[in-house]
């Protein structure tokens, strides 16, 4: 499909200031409703003619939703449209939570964190191809994935949990916040509603239209992490084909706690495989009570990766996943 | 409560109609005047909706210093108003899709992709363009006289985008290394492969800016 270089087609603009007006809005205009955090992930849609929203919202005037505070508990509160520079510098997330941190840091480039929202990078929409320029496939309401063809060109695609819908979810802080065990904090005019970040993300099976739990209506307004993981070891890796700008191909997070040299207990998370981040919660169950050595990660990696089913072109990601779990457990980067 | 979804109609009681703003506009450029003031926040006085977070076209904007009023579609870019509305036409549109970098701009000091934001989103900030790096008499930016010293780039359509990217990264990393300065301003990209020589210019120019 051509590029367009035109201004986009006319749509009203609300820039709203408290929460409650803009959920108002989104009350008020349902489905006709495009939330607008730092636009990354609107602008190609709509210049593309691929997405055509009557209404945006552009939260960037909403004071409130944005930065970072302690929380009572000792954890962190972040608000939804907090960018993805300040969270890789400040030094409440650098300090206690240095994965979130070193995800945050590791999305796209410069400009790009300069600008893109913490809610916006959990809560984008699939990079598919198929579906970003505009075929009609499953996840648009049509009747066809485009990526799983004889002759599809599918390297991104997911080795996890498809149906008809094989895209993945991009995202590279989705896998640290649900390592960290954080909580969506969605406000709707109904009322506020805590959501683990675990369960935010849904896949195609549940509803093949969405990513997120997001329904029209509803804002994600903050992002809880307790201090349940503060200061855990973590460890964090993205590998990409182009080492700026790139989505990943897979990345993994993990927290891990160590009790007399054996792990007390662990959350790990690998995305970009499925159309959700996936928690690997048989990886962790296995290597609780175990040394963090190459015999457990050997053990892991292979475990990680049980009943995944490549498509045509990914199968790369399969040893790729391993791999990165391997390291993950080992806590260092090696082959 | 109703919307219009349409730009809204000015009050007959208003002496200021949409007409003559836009004549103005027009005629008076960037020259700074008391309407300014009974422009700004204007969305009562020219009969916009009654909504919350409504939103008047017209705006005043801070480019290089100076307040241009401009008259700005809902849907358009900065890199749009900059462009073809103010005539600052250094900012190029390469991808338009941020990924390309030649459109950036500084926002407030800070690097942004002119192509991905809303100019209204940028209302109330300051927005510094490759025109508003040399000082009034003339004298370069460092960053710009290193890239002539240095003959840092071919074609230079992605120049500007370049400058700018590197003088807001210098502004909050007055001292990188090469590797530090070349992931600093990694969000452009160069079709003519001209990296070391840009590189070599922008550490040049870090040197300059350290020792004056």
């Amino acid at each position: 499909m051509a590029t367009i270089h035109d201004v986009m087609p006319v749509f009203e603009l609300f820039q709203p200031t408290t929460i409650d007006d803009t959920t108002a809005l989104l009350a008020k205009f349902g489905k006709d409703a495009w939330v607008m955090g730092g636009g990354l992930d609107t602008f190609d849609w709509l210049k593309d003619r691929n997405k055509r929203p009557k209404v945006v919202v552009d939260l960037s005037g909403v004071k409130e939703l944005s930065g970072i505070k302690a929380a009572s508990d000792g954890g962190l509160e972040i608000g939804a449209t907090t960018t993805l520079t300040e969270i890789s510098k400040n030094p409440l997330v650098t300090e206690k939570y240095p994965l979130l941190a070193q995800a945050a840091g590791l999305v796209a480039s410069p400009q790009i964190r300069n600008q893109g929202t913490l809610g916006g990078n959990v809560s984008q929409d699939t990079r598919c191809w198929y579906y970003r320029a505009g075929w009609t496939c499953y996840r648009a309401g049509g009747n066809i994935c485009y990526a799983d063809t004889p002759t599809a060109i599918n390297r991104e695609h997911a080795i996890f949990d498809a149906n008809r819908c094989v895209a993945v979810n991009p995202s590279d802080t989705a896998p640290a916040l649900i390592a960290l065990d954080a909580k969506m904090v969605i406000r709707s005019t109904s009322g506020e509603r805590v959501v683990d970040a675990e369960n935010y993300f849904i896949g195609p099976g549940t509803d093949i239209t969405r990513m997120t739990v997001l329904k029209p209506g509803d804002l994600l307004t903050a992002i809880w992490i307790p201090a349940t993981w503060a200061g855990a070891q973590f460890y964090f890796e993205k590998v990409r084909e182009r080492q700026v700008w790139d989505f990943p191909m897979v990345n993994v997070a993990a927290a891990i706690k160590m009790s007399n040299g054996t792990i007390q207990g662990s959350r790990i998370v690998v995305n970009a495989v499925a159309a959700h981040p996936m928690r690997l919660t048989a990886v962790e169950n296995a290597v609780a009570g175990k040394p963090r050595n190459e015999e457990t990660a050997r053990m892991a990696g292979d475990l990680a990766v049980q009943g995944a089913q490549p498509l045509a072109h990914n199968e790369y990601k399969i040893p790729l996943m391993k791999n990165l779990v391997k390291r993950a457990i080992r806590g260092e980067a090696q082959a | 409560m109703t919307v219009t979804m349409h730009t809204p109609q000015p009050q007959p009681s208003n002496p200021f109609t949409r007409r003559s703003f836009i004549k103005g506009v027009i005629a008076t450029g960037a020259a700074v005047s008391a309407s300014a003031y009974v422009f700004r926040g204007s969305q009562t006085l020219l009969g916009q909706g009654s909504m919350p977070g409504s939103v008047e076209r017209l705006m005043t904007l801070n480019v290089n210093g100076q307040m241009r009023r401009v008259d700005v579609m809902k849907q358009e870019t900065l890199a749009t108003t900059l462009r073809y509305k103010l005539g600052l036409t250094g900012t190029k549109i390469g991808c338009d899709r941020s990924e390309c970098g030649a459109c950036t701009v500084l926002i407030d000091d800070v690097p942004h992709y002119s192509c991905s934001i809303l100019t209204h989103t940028v209302r109330d900030r300051q927005i510094t363009t490759v025109e508003g790096l040399e000082k009034p008499d003339g004298t370069l930016h460092p960053v710009q006289q290193a890239i002539v010293d240095e003959q840092g780039f071919q074609c230079a359509f992605c120049m500007s985008g370049f400058i700018m990217a590197s003088v807001g990264f210098l502004k909050a990393n007055p001292n990188p290394t090469r590797a530090e300065l070349a992931h600093g301003i990694s969000g452009n990209l160069c079709r003519c492969g001209d990296y070391n020589k840009i590189l070599n210019s922008m550490m040049h120019a870090a040197e300059t800016m350290r020792s004056t």
